[in-house]
């Protein structure tokens, strides 16, 4: 059963314009449950572009994407939010938490708009995401009152309160130190193992695609290499 | 966000908390419209309410009144007209034709609460040396007092009236010098002359109706202007006075009588409020405008800087619908708030308007009430502008591209 699927993804910037610019072209892919995947590849490549149509952000021009076995060209915008709120968690470069909230209600926030009101069980579920990133003391801290690691690892918590299939990390360690970096690595990757949370990790930094189970190289919205990492690091 | 329960309203409220200031200040604004608004519709109201109350003090709504005579023409045998030119015919004073059936008829008529038939005609009051014209009006108390607060606007003597016994105005009794339990002479144009006592002395607060107004008894008033048995006029009170035209209307069309109803007597006063409310009115539509203009342009700033994080909403699985409900939430809370702030200020300005707009007397200029009914048409129309100022940059905020949004 796999996560996700895509079959000759294509995505065209400028359609019907003179400078039509195609920057994927004809993605096949396939992540497994539970798979602990790198993406990576040269700035330009259509990382980012892949990732948002990946995270059903952005409509391919052509091809289709499977999320949990659901093609999802058919979707309207509703069912799209819907699936994506449900089975898709974003993890950026930035952290682009919610400035107005404390650290919990920024984890609680997936839930609350998917819910639609405030329970104490999902306050519970993020305070246990807190807990399990490390963030407890800073809990009711506001989101910009916390260090860039703490922030990401927030970011994290907030990616996994709707307990995705699918978690999509956007260079997630790019704006941190090595240290900073290498712990929030740690915590992806003890949440693959621990939940069996399928990952798709894009990131520039060869030391920390080492660490993946497996390896995508995207050239010029083409994949050109796809293997799984024999030598795999698990820790830091 | 621990007592907000309801995502839009959590979002909503978390995002006016953080823009404290601009949020602060677009109430301010909304609050002095808003209390502008509230203040002109009270004073105008106060004004019309005022105009009215002093106006139906000595006025009846409705006076039915016998119909004009008319001069007939002599007609030859083949239609030809006999007379080059027809003179209108003077006019009499006469009563009205079965004025009993009429009145039991008007009695019945759906929004008349009071009757009083009366008997009304010129003559001189007469004291010593001093004669003043006067227009005689026989009345019944009990019918007359329920139709026009007479019995109130005592300020001397007591509002009876006995065969013998007069109520003059104010004014009257100083230009005669004639006072409670003094004796006026009361002579008709037809020479018939009667003296009475004075009863009672009234103020109904216009000179000239204090000045040119005597009541006597119907009875009396029958005797002295040839019209036993009979009435003049019937003057009648509405539950409504703003409907006395439609009513008469009603009343015209049933009787062969003649009917006039105050707002047609007072036709000027009428178009000069017409021209108020409709100046008022404009006022208030421009002041909304602004107030809902200064709503949608703070939303406006608000989409854009929030952009970002509309997108991350999104992208979290927030639907448009909720980011639309989100920002709708923030001009209904700013233009019902503003209405509070300013139903504080219109109560502050009327303060203000009491204490300075007073007659010589001490007395307020106008009362001007502002009613709960004003406020809550306030609030539900506050609530409304703030909500329509919101539909462009709530769709605004929910068609972003969570993409885009998040690029920005």
């Amino acid at each position: 059963m796999y996560t996700l699927r895509l079959e000759g993804v294509r995505k065209s910037y400028g359609v019907g314009t003179p400078v039509e610019t195609e920057v994927l072209h004809g993605i096949d892919f396939a992540l497994a449950r539970g798979e602990f995947a790198a993406l990576i590849g040269p700035s330009g490549s259509g990382k980012s572009t892949l990732l948002n149509v990946i995270g059903l952000l952005d409509q391919p021009t052509g091809g289709h994407v499977f999320v949990e076995g659901r093609e999802t060209g058919t979707l309207g915008d509703a069912e799209l939010t819907q699936l994506r709120g449900r089975a898709i968690g974003f993890v950026f470069q930035h952290h682009y938490l919610l400035p107005e909230f404390t650290a919990l209600e920024n984890v609680m926030m997936p839930v609350l708009a998917a819910r639609g009101r405030r329970d104490e069980e999902m306050c519970e579920t993020a305070a246990a995401l807190l807990d399990r990133v490390g963030l407890t003391p800073w809990r009711d801290k506001k989101a910009t009152h916390i260090s860039g690691g703490q922030q990401q690892r927030v970011a994290i918590a907030r990616s996994l309160a709707m307990k995705p299939a699918l978690v999509l990390a956007d260079e997630p360690t790019g704006n941190l130190d090595t240290k900073s970096a290498d712990s929030v690595f740690d915590v992806l990757r003890d949440i693959n193992e621990t939940s069996g949370t399928t990952f798709l990790i894009v990131t520039h930094d060869p030391r920390l695609a080492q660490r993946c189970d497996r390896i995508v190289e995207l050239v010029d919205g083409r994949i050109v290499s796809d293997r799984p990492n024999e030598s795999v690091v698990r820790r830091s | 966000m621990k007592r907000l329960a309801f995502f839009e309203l959590i979002v909503a409220f978390r995002f006016m908390r953080e823009g404290l200031t601009q949020t602060l200040l677009i109430i301010l604004g909304v609050g002095l419209g808003g209390g502008v608004i509230i203040f002109m519709s009270a004073a105008l109201a106060g004004l019309e309410g005022n105009v009215v109350r002093r106006t139906l003090n000595f006025m009846a709504p409705i006076v039915i009144l016998p119909s004009d005579q008319v001069a007939r023409p002599l007609r030859g045998g083949a239609q030809d007209e006999i007379a080059a030119q027809i003179q209108p015919r003077s006019q009499q004073l006469r009563s009205i034709d079965q004025w009993q059936k009429i009145r039991d008829q008007v009695e019945r008529t759906a929004g008349v609460v009071a009757l009083a038939p009366v008997v009304s005609g010129p003559g001189f009051a007469l004291r010593g040396d001093a004669s003043r014209a006067v227009t005689i009006t026989g009345i019944e108390s009990e019918s007359y007092f329920s139709v026009i607060p007479l019995d109130d606007k005592m300020v001397a003597g007591r509002a009876e009236l006995g065969p013998t016994d007069i109520i003059i105005g104010i004014e009257l009794g100083k230009d005669l010098g004639a006072g409670v339990g003094d004796k006026v002479r009361i002579t008709t144009s037809a020479g018939t002359a009667t003296t009475f006592t004075v009863g009672g002395v009234f103020d109904f607060g216009n000179k000239g109706v204090n000045a040119g107004t005597v009541y006597i008894a119907l009875r009396s008033a029958q005797s002295l202007l040839d019209l036993v048995g009979g009435v003049s006029a019937m003057q009648v009170k509405v539950r409504d006075p703003f409907a006395a035209e439609r009513i008469a209307e009603q009343l015209r069309a049933a009787n062969d009588v003649k009917v006039d109803s105050w707002i047609r007597t007072n036709a000027e006063f009428f178009t000069a409020m017409a021209a108020q409310i409709l100046t008022n009115t404009l006022i208030r539509i421009f002041v909304g405008l602004t107030v809902a203009l200064g709503i949608a342009s703070v939303l406006v700033v608000s989409v854009i800087q929030k952009s970002r994080e509309i997108g991350i909403l999104r992208a979290m699985g927030a639907s448009r619908e909720q980011v639309l409900r989100t920002f709708l939430i923030q001009g209904g809370f700013m233009g019902l708030a503003g209405s509070v702030l300013g139903s504080f200020i219109a109560w502050l300005f009327l303060l203000m308007f009491r204490s300075v707009a007073r007659n010589a007397d001490g007395t307020p200029m106008f009362i001007i009430e502002l009613e709960p009914g004003l406020f809550a048409a306030a609030a539900a129309g506050s609530l409304l502008v703030g909500l329509l100022a919101a539909v462009v940059p709530a769709r605004r905020a929910a068609r972003l591209d969570p993409v885009v949004a998040i690029r920005s």
